[in-house]
């Protein structure tokens, strides 16, 4: 029997999960780790871990060994939390595995970029049960219905790991995957202070996230939890704005999703123009306050 | 202490590719390439271990055609002492690499496994999580720190919001990201003085049994063609008019 388990790591998913459970088109229920959900996203089972802190990945597989069975398709959002626990279940249970699934063509074919997004490859599953990690934004959310059945669940999630420390940075501004703006930085904001005054200012301006560059974060003028590509993160925004971005395949692997698209680069041959719905050649120290000043 | 670094041959992260005309596959001809960066990575941290701490004994193995000899020579240019190609036409996919792995690991015994987090071909991010699954091994992903001491690792990782430091006893596998380190430069006479070391070529120890199989590939959607704005206020004015301010 098909039956689908999404793994919500936090509340946040389980909104996201609605939209890819609706596509896939089986029955399905939410495994919460942390947190509580909503209750009419369309699953039939809401299972609560009540997980406190979430354990180190060969802990938590073990934990849901048990918990995946019945299923044909387990599935989390991506992110690198999920990637790494996912993996190692489909390893210690044998399982399929597909990862960044962006389309549903069947119950076993699947769409997922491959070579940092510059071909989309389509897979097929050939044995069941099948994990995968999904990115929520091809995936519409459908309108909310029913209502779920509640259960809970003790885990045991014995890990060889040990946590030394967990730092959680972040603050006031929105979460770079679900917000509605970002400003992002490039190599040319010379030092931390810059990035924040610069690419801060403006975000917070425009009620925004704030994303960077790999060789933003590389030199140490961003934090690595706000590298947009290939091997950062996915984004979606209605207004991307890209200030000092050449516009590398590896960082546009990370954008294309978004809706509108504005590069602010000096360099008129600069590669992000081509891609860009807006471009506007000038040195981003000018462009970015007088941005600012026009719609103050 | 001995290493064991998994390295994957693929399409120079730099070049463009496209999809073959009848979408079968992805068109590589012309093309060069390289060590996965991310085990590229994975190897210079090895070497690094060692230049530290001395007594250890790295061996690089990669599981593919017969050309993945020159990633395993140019791994032993950065440092690595020996090398295996375990030579296979066959198709695998993450599982069964995963699975052909343990098998080598399980006879080379390697405290520490170090390994890319991805291959930028296929972008899967599974393999060392499998590996370390399949060898009941605790797992580091994302690695961005390595202190190595008698007992194991301490490894400082990326997260989605931040970082978080484990500590995992031996035998261990911690997956490189990309701010572990940045790889040395390997000149050609690098290159040729590590044709003198040893690389051994076996057959797979595995029969790969593939569940995920690419069956079509194709470009992306592609975006519509934008356009330059002369000014600051043209731009504020677009986007107000679209709704986006
Ligand atoms: C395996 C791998 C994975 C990678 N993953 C990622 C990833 O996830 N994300 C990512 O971003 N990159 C990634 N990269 C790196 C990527 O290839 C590029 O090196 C990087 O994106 C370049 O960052 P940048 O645009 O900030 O810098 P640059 O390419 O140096 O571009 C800076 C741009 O700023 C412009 N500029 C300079 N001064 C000004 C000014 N005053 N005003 C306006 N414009 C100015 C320049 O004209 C230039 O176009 C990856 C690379 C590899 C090999």
């Amino acid at each position: 029997m098909s039956r689908l388990l999404v793994i919500a790591f936090q509340p946040s998913d389980a909104v996201a999960s609605a939209g890819f459970a609706a596509s896939l088109g089986l029955p399905w229920d939410l495994l919460c780790l942390t947190g509580a959900s909503d209750l009419d996203l369309g699953n039939e089972k809401i299972i609560s871990a009540n997980l406190d802190l979430i354990p180190p990945a060969d802990g938590l597989a073990t934990g849901l060994a048990k918990a995946i069975d019945g299923y044909s398709h387990i599935a989390c959002v991506s992110s690198m939390q999920s990637k790494d626990f996912l993996a190692r279940l489909a390893g210690t249970s044998d399982l399929a595995m597909v990862t960044d699934v962006v389309g549903i063509d069947s119950p076993t074919t699947f769409k997922r970029p491959i070579v940092a997004g510059s071909i989309i490859a389509t897979v097929e599953v050939l044995s069941s049960p099948v994990a995968m990690t999904f990115r929520p934004a091809g995936f519409p959310k459908p309108a909310r219905s029913g209502v779920s059945v509640q259960e809970s669940i003790t885990l045991e999630t014995p890990s060889k790991a040990t946590i030394v420390s967990r730092s959680v940075r972040g603050g006031a501004r929105p979460d770079l995957s679900q917000a509605k703006v970002i400003v992002s930085g490039g190599r040319p904001l010379k030092d931390a202070e810059t990035f924040e005054r610069v690419i801060g200012g403006l975000a917070d301006k425009l009620g925004g996230a704030i994303g960077a560059t790999r060789a933003a974060v590389d030199s140490g003028i961003a934090p690595n939890e706000i590298q947009v590509g290939q091997t950062g993160k996915i984004v979606a925004p209605d207004l991307y704005i890209a200030a000092g971005i050449s516009g590398s395949t590896q960082h546009m692997a990370g954008i294309k999703d978004s809706k509108i698209i504005v590069a602010i680069n000096k360099d008129p041959d600069a590669p992000i123009f081509e891609l860009a719905d807006y471009g506007l050649v000038a040195d981003l120290y000018d462009a970015i306050p007088a941005i600012q000043n026009e719609i103050a | 202490m001995k290493v064991l670094v998994p390295i994957k041959r693929v399409v120079d992260p730099y070049t463009k590719v496209r999809p073959l005309a009848d979408g079968s596959g992805v068109d590589t001809s012309g093309a060069k390439f390289e060590i996965n960066p991310f085990d590229e990575i994975a190897v210079e941290e090895a070497v690094r271990i060692r230049e530290k701490i001395g007594d250890v004994e790295i061996t690089v193995v990669s599981i593919g055609k017969s050309e993945c000899e020159e990633q395993l020579r140019k791994a032993l240019a950065m440092g690595a002492d020996k090398a295996i190609l375990i030579e296979s036409d066959a198709e695998f996919d993450s599982l069964s690499i995963a699975k052909e792995l343990a098998a080598l690991a399980t006879e080379l015994q390697p405290e520490l496994i170090l390994m890319g987090k991805q291959a930028t071909d296929d972008d899967c991010n599974q393999v060392g999580q499998m590996l370390a699954a399949k060898l009941n091994r605790p797992q580091a992903t994302f690695a961005s720190k390595v202190e190595v001491s008698t007992s194991g690792v301490t490894v400082t990782r990326e997260t989605d919001d931040g970082d978080e430091t484990l500590s995992l006893p031996f035998p261990c596998l911690v997956t490189a990201d990309l701010r572990l380190n940045e790889p040395r430069y390997i000149g050609l006479p690098g290159i040729i003085k590590a044709r003198s070391k040893p690389l051994e070529r076996r057959t797979p120890a595995t029969t790969p049994v593939v569940k995920v199989r690419v069956v079509r590939v194709e470009a992306p959607p592609a975006r519509e063609a934008g356009r330059k704005v002369s000014s600051v206020s043209e731009l504020v004015s677009i986007l107000k008019d679209r709704g986006a301010l």
